[in-house]
């Protein structure tokens, strides 16, 4: 057993967990939707992101790149949830929980096909 | 060996820990900060920080900005939290920036960085360059005629305050510099050997098995471009032209074959140094190594060479060295050619001329002041390991100079700036003394006494159009109907033609009346000038019909049809 893989399967797990988490629920009720769970998720996604940084093979690429996607994806749900928050309607509306919620969803995406190439990568070595 | 092309990725990995601590204190501080209770509005219910605010607070307290409490005041609670909060933080930026700050105080690091930007730059380079590997003394002079002819160069040197120097000479041309080892082919790859534009390598390196380690890469990365090694072994020699390196060059040797020409054809001598000297340069007027006896001081790697050539000329010959002899084919004198007994016992006054050629500079000069004192008509031939003692040799006045690293960039120019220049430097070889003396006076009542410009000119569609098209509607041209001024045609420019190479034939010193053929490749020399103005009459047709004719070419179908097809000039 390899500590360095498992922290890497770790993290790429627990930030798609994180997010499915966040997303699951009724898209345009901010009550399904808990904030801690989406800071969670952007923590995590980060750092899974720093540990991928500087592998050079192929496959580090897209790994590299579908983290990027989802890190692009949550802040910008954090960044429309802080506007909501504080922003001119000072409360958490409908539309805006949508936004929020379709933008994490995206990320989720993103965080599924990591997960792919991760067990794609765990397969393919055979050992 | 790493990849160049990475350092971006390897300064990620190295920063890896410190991203990964930084957003861990960042998370757990911001965290902290919405968990925490803070004072109790008007109902009594403790006021939690929303997450905008809490990432507002710490990024500005983390980062010592420090705005205060803000959009409150803080309970006590949220005070506790922050205490720890701003320790950490500190700790995580310190050990954020010193990593940054050491990765890129690192060595490895910063040649890395110059490595890829020199690959970069050589791979956009856009015109043919030459690849010179050694940027010492030789490297030097070969770049700066090289520059000076307005070649680009890429050089790759070992030592790296001599590579520094490269950046602080005056050239007209940006040099790309890499401090490497030139043995290595991945080193060659990214100077650019197997670019499309380059031109040439040059192994130029004081180091016989560099060079060697060069010639070989050359030879299988890039079999077709030349490749000019110096190499001062016999073995190395041997070994270079064993895989067939194209051009080996061996200063000691060469030296020698050119003072055996001086002994047997003088004038052939004097119209190759010539020929072959640095451009922009005067060469002052030598008097010719007499036939006598010689003396040789110091029997090395270069005495051997010069006595072989000695005797291939059959001039007695009487060797001093502190060594016992290895043969009894020359008088051999045992002792210190420093000194008035030894070179007295080799027969100073009868001798007509000297060698001193031992591989230390205060040595020879020694010899050579003792032995003008001797005999004051001595020819004295002297060699001079380091161009640094150049005030010493300049003030003694020895009638010949030997300096290795000058043999090395005169034969190496030669062969670059005209591959054409080889084969007639051997039909001089060749011919009399009287008809080297006779061709000698010709070009400098022509041209000039200054070291003249030599360039080849190619007669096909791409280098020359006009004549080309010319030559094609039928029309003859002879070689002194083409070299006039396009000025004022009835002149003639300060330029010769050497040689004609017509489908692999060559034609030494070709008459004013041969008339050329498409395809034909030229030997030129003459003033600098006068090749600019000659490439002018190649390609424009308007300049080219008024040099063959003397009338200017009207343009366009209509002042055709008003004036003529012809104008002739007042």
């Amino acid at each position: 057993m390899n500590l360095e893989k498992v922290l890497f399967g770790f993290f790429i797990l627990l930030a798609a967990t994180l997010n499915f988490g966040f997303v699951i629920g009724d898209i345009g009720n901010p009550e399904h939707h808990d904030i801690y769970e989406l800071f969670g998720a952007l923590v995590v996604s980060l750092i899974a992101t720093v540990l991928k940084f500087g592998d050079r093979t192929q496959i580090g690429a897209v790994h590299l790149s579908t983290s990027l996607t989802a890190d692009i994806q949550l802040i910008a749900a954090t960044l429309v949830w802080g506007y909501a928050e504080h922003g001119p309607g000072d409360t958490l509306s409908q539309e805006m929980t949508a936004t929020i919620v379709s933008l994490a969803a995206g990320a989720l995406l993103a965080n599924l096909v990591s997960v792919v190439f991760l067990i794609a990568e765990t397969l393919m070595q055979r050992r | 060996m790493f990849r160049y092309q990475s350092v971006f990725f390897l300064v990620l990995r190295r920063l890896r820990m410190p991203l990964i601590l930084l957003i861990v204190i960042l998370s757990v501080s911001v965290l902290g900060m919405t968990l925490v209770p803070g004072v109790p509005d008007e109902h009594g219910h403790p006021q939690y920080m929303s997450f905008f605010h809490a990432l507002y607070f710490i990024s500005y307290t983390a980062t010592t900005i420090g705005f205060g409490e803000i959009p409150v005041d803080f309970s006590n609670q949220q005070r506790l939290w922050v205490v720890v909060c701003i320790y950490l933080s500190v700790v995580g930026w310190a050990y954020t920036l010193g990593a940054v700050f050491n990765l890129l105080s690192d060595r490895n690091l910063a040649q890395a960085f110059a490595t890829q930007r020199f690959a970069r730059t050589v791979r956009r380079l856009n015109e043919p360059f030459y690849l010179v590997c050694g940027y010492g003394e030789t490297g030097r002079l070969v770049y700066d005629a090289l520059d000076h002819l307005g070649h680009r160069v890429v050089v790759i040197e070992l030592n790296e305050q001599r590579c520094g120097l490269v950046g602080l000479q005056n050239y007209a041309a940006d040099v790309p510099a890499l401090t490497a080892d030139a043995s290595d082919p991945e080193t060659l790859r990214l100077a650019g050997l197997t670019h499309p534009h380059c031109a040439g390598v040059l192994a130029l390196t004081d180091d016989d098995n560099a060079n060697l380690a060069v010639a070989i890469s050359a030879r299988l990365l890039a079999p077709k471009l030349p490749a000019l090694c110096r190499a001062v072994g016999r073995e190395t020699t041997a070994n270079m032209a064993s895989f067939g390196t194209q051009h080996i060059i061996n200063p000691f040797q060469k030296f020698a074959d050119y003072l055996a020409l001086a002994l047997h054809t003088p004038a052939a001598w004097r119209l190759l140094t010539w020929l072959t000297g640095l451009p922009g340069t005067i060469i002052v007027e030598h008097r010719s190594p007499p036939r006598g006896a010689w003396i040789l001081c110091g029997h090395g790697r270069f005495g051997r060479f010069i006595a072989e050539a000695l005797d291939h000329e059959a001039v007695p010959l009487t060797i001093i060295d502190r060594a016992s002899p290895d043969s009894d084919a020359h008088t051999w004198i045992v002792g210190d050619g420093t000194g008035a007994d030894a070179l007295t016992e080799a027969g100073i006054d009868q001798a007509v001329g000297i060698i001193a050629c031992t591989d230390s500079d205060v040595d020879n000069l020694s010899t050579a002041v003792t032995a003008r004192d001797l005999n004051p008509d001595l020819y004295v031939i002297l060699r001079q390991n380091l161009y640094s003692n150049r005030p010493l040799f300049d003030a003694f006045e020895s009638d010949l100079n030997m300096v290795p690293s000058q043999v090395i960039a005169h034969e190496c120019l030669a062969i670059l700036s005209t591959p054409l220049l080889v084969p007639f430097i051997a039909e001089l070889k060749r011919r009399s003394n009287d008809w080297n003396m006779a061709l000698m006076e010709r070009l400098t009542e022509h041209l000039g006494v200054e070291v003249p410009r030599v360039w080849s000119e190619t007669l096909d569609r791409t280098l020359a159009p006009a004549l080309c098209r010319h030559l094609a509607s039928g029309a003859t041209v002879v070689i002194g109907q083409l070299l006039r001024d396009p000025r004022d045609w009835k002149r003639a420019l300060p330029c010769t033609a050497l040689l004609l190479k017509r489908a692999g034939n060559i034609q030494v010193l070709p008459s004013e009346d041969t008339p050329l053929k498409h395809g034909d490749t030229l030997l030129l020399i003459g003033r600098p000038e006068a090749r600019a103005e000659l490439e002018l009459l190649l390609r424009n047709e308007f300049t080219l019909h008024y040099v063959l004719n003397g009338t200017e070419l009207t343009r366009g179908w209509l002042l055709k049809k008003l004036f003529g097809a012809t104008t002739t000039l007042p």
